[in-house]
């Protein structure tokens, strides 16, 4: 096996439920580079959440493990920021303090007071959110709280920077915004970064790297597809450009060919479910708090 | 109309409202008044009207009207008798000068005034028992409250006991709360009187269960996306605390202070009343055995003066609330 950055190897996890243990991943392998870009995709509750979330360290794999710089993740920390898909801001901090809060606990040894504050301030005025410094998240909108979210964790300068269904809730056009933003910053920082999506458009946009992932329960790694498409990418460029349209084609065969009778059959199924696991994934975090 | 409109001048003596403004501003305050008004006119005709129909045998059943009159002279013998007091002093005061005069070296004994506690003493004596009491249980409380919020371990621990004791009527306390300050706070030069810390401990044990149970509440409801960004950023355990978990919780630690200072309040006038401890509980009992014409009067001066005393605060808790919590814009009430 290759040493790779960060190696997700043999990953699988089983929620305890009343009756039998509910499967939620099975033996999934992804070996991501550093500077890489990686998207994943599949339907909903195909456990793609669960995935970042144990590379993240906020669950713990039933088996197998991730390996970030040759050292096991056991739990979770600042090297791999996560950025929320309800921006998990604080509300009663101003967009300052949210990232400021961020930046104390990562560099409270090696930056001095000054160096800190003008770090906040780069990293507020690389999302744009630089005219806004002492609002409340309360007094933003929702395309702004999440550039707040993604400073916040550039901020801490994480090995991995994990994204969980970032844009998902904002409308498409403040959508198209931030991810132009992001390939932007991308392109200056080269960060290492695992986002997930179930925007095919995005993935393609902005990945090096789309990991497709099968329905669940017991999802795994279907297929991985390289994007070859040439940096900086254009939106509007790329909207007619044959490539692009032919790595939309394929994960789009992948969603809705391949994955495509499960899927239908377990979205009439599970739409009642669904609550009763996010209550249960909530209660296996919190045991895990208080443990 | 003039005389209100001068009210919204500044200093420079400029309207501070168009006439047109003026009108609409009284609109509003009609509106917002009109109803609550109509709403105690209607409650005294009734009150009057029952009360003319009621005889007791301490007379008849005290109306507005009486009620009005007892409030009056109870103002006029609390003057009275601050009066009396500043003579009481005076007094002493000559008194030693004029032996300090004869002989420098005599002993001159200063007296503290000992009158009888009016109405409004009892009133201030009731508030401070209650503060008291209300201070310590939720500096208790609030702790108690975060620890079983955080912990699932301190709940499952700790709620068997509290759910044995909210029930409880502070009451059923008293006589042990009275033996144990009787046994444990002995001392030469006592801080406190013992009746006043029986009467506040009695509030504290009531105090105690509703801030706790909401701020346990208050705790296990935070976002789980904050607590995942602590967990991401290892936020030590106090910082975890002060920077989310007291934020979150501040609404629902507010509605368990409020709850707890109304039924302390209620609680209190009521341990006084048995204990025979100073404050408002004690003047109604001393007017109810009183008995003379007047004290159902003196009675409902003091019914009226806990209801208002107990809404004063509750409003004044309500103004904490919004000077510390951070969502501005949040509706209390």
């Amino acid at each position: 096996m290759k040493n790779s950055y960060l190696e997700i190897s043999h990953v699988g996890i089983e929620f305890p439920t009343d009756d039998k243990p509910f499967r939620a991943l099975q033996a999934v392998d992804i070996s991501i580079d550093k500077g890489e870009f990686i998207s994943l995709i599949g339907h909903s509750g195909c456990g793609k959440s669960t995935v970042l979330n144990i590379v993240a360290g906020l669950y713990e794999a039933t088996e197998g493990g991730v390996i970030l710089e040759g050292k096991e993740v056991d739990k979770p920390g600042p090297d791999r920021a996560v950025v929320f898909q309800n921006h998990a801001l604080l509300p009663w901090l101003t967009v300052y303090q949210n990232v400021e809060l961020a930046v104390k606990r990562v560099f409270k040894k090696t930056k001095s007071k000054a160096e800190m504050h003008d770090w906040i301030e780069h990293n507020l005025s690389l999302v744009h959110m630089d005219h806004a410094l002492h609002k409340l998240p309360g007094e933003i909108s929702g395309g702004m709280k999440q550039r707040v979210g993604i400073a916040r964790c550039l901020a801490m300068q994480p090995k991995v920077l994990l994204m969980d269904e970032p844009f998902g809730a904002l409308d498409a056009l403040t959508r198209a915004h931030l991810q132009d933003s992001l390939m932007e910053i991308q392109t200056n920082l080269g960060n290492t970064v695992i986002m997930i999506t179930h925007d095919v458009d995005e993935a393609v946009l902005l990945s090096d790297r789309i990991v497709m992932m099968t329905n669940g329960p017991a999802a795994t790694v279907g297929e991985i597809l390289e994007v070859k498409l040439a940096r900086p990418r254009d939106r509007l460029a790329l909207a007619e450009d044959a490539e692009f349209i032919h790595y939309r084609q394929q994960v789009l065969r992948f969603l809705y060919e391949k994955q495509k009778n499960p899927a239908a059959e377990k979205e009439a199924k599970t739409e009642a479910e669904l609550p009763t696991k996010a209550t249960l994934d909530s209660d296996t975090t919190a045991k895990s708090e208080a443990a | 109309m003039t005389e209100i409109a001068a009210i919204f001048r500044n200093e420079q003596g400029k309207s501070l409202f168009t006439p047109s403004q003026l009108i609409l501003l009284l609109r509003h305050l009609g509106k917002a008044l009109a109803l609550p008004l109509a709403g105690i006119v209607i409650f005294l005709m009734l009150w009057q009207g029952v009360a003319n129909s009621i005889i007791t045998s301490l007379g008849q059943f005290p109306g507005p009207v009486q009620v009005w009159e007892q409030s009056k002279s109870l103002v006029a013998e609390h003057q009275r008798e601050r009066q009396k007091e500043v003579a009481f002093y005076q007094r002493q005061e000559d008194r030693n000068a004029k032996k300090l005069a004869k002989d420098p070296n005599a002993d001159v004994k200063i007296r503290p005034y000992t009158g009888k506690a009016t109405f409004f003493d009892q009133i201030l004596t009731s508030l401070y028992t209650v503060s008291f009491g209300f201070l310590v249980a939720s500096i208790i409380a609030i702790p108690l409250g975060i620890a079983c919020g955080l912990s699932e371990k301190v709940y499952q621990s700790i709620n068997p006991i509290i759910q044995t004791f909210k029930p409880v009527s502070p009451l059923a306390w008293l006589p042990l709360v009275t033996m144990l300050v009787s046994a444990l706070y002995v001392s030469d030069d006592p801080m406190f009187e013992k009746s006043f810390l029986t009467s506040a401990f009695t509030v504290t044990l009531c105090c105690l269960w509703p801030t706790v149970i909401n701020t346990t509440v208050g705790v296990t409801s935070i976002d789980r996306d904050l607590i995942n960004v602590s967990r991401v950023l290892q936020l030590p355990s106090l910082v975890h605390v002060r920077t989310i978990v007291i934020p979150s919780a501040i609404p629902m630690i507010f509605t368990g202070l409020r709850l707890s200072l109304a039924t302390g309040w209620m609680v209190l006038i009521a341990a006084e009343m048995l204990a025979q401890n100073p404050g408002l509980g004690k003047f109604i009992w001393d007017e109810f055995q009183n008995g003379s014409s007047e004290s159902l009067g003196r009675i409902m001066v003091a019914v009226l003066a806990i209801g208002l005393i107990g809404f004063s605060l509750d409003r004044l808790m309500l103004a904490v609330q919004r000077r510390i919590t951070w969502d501005k814009q949040a509706i209390l009430r």
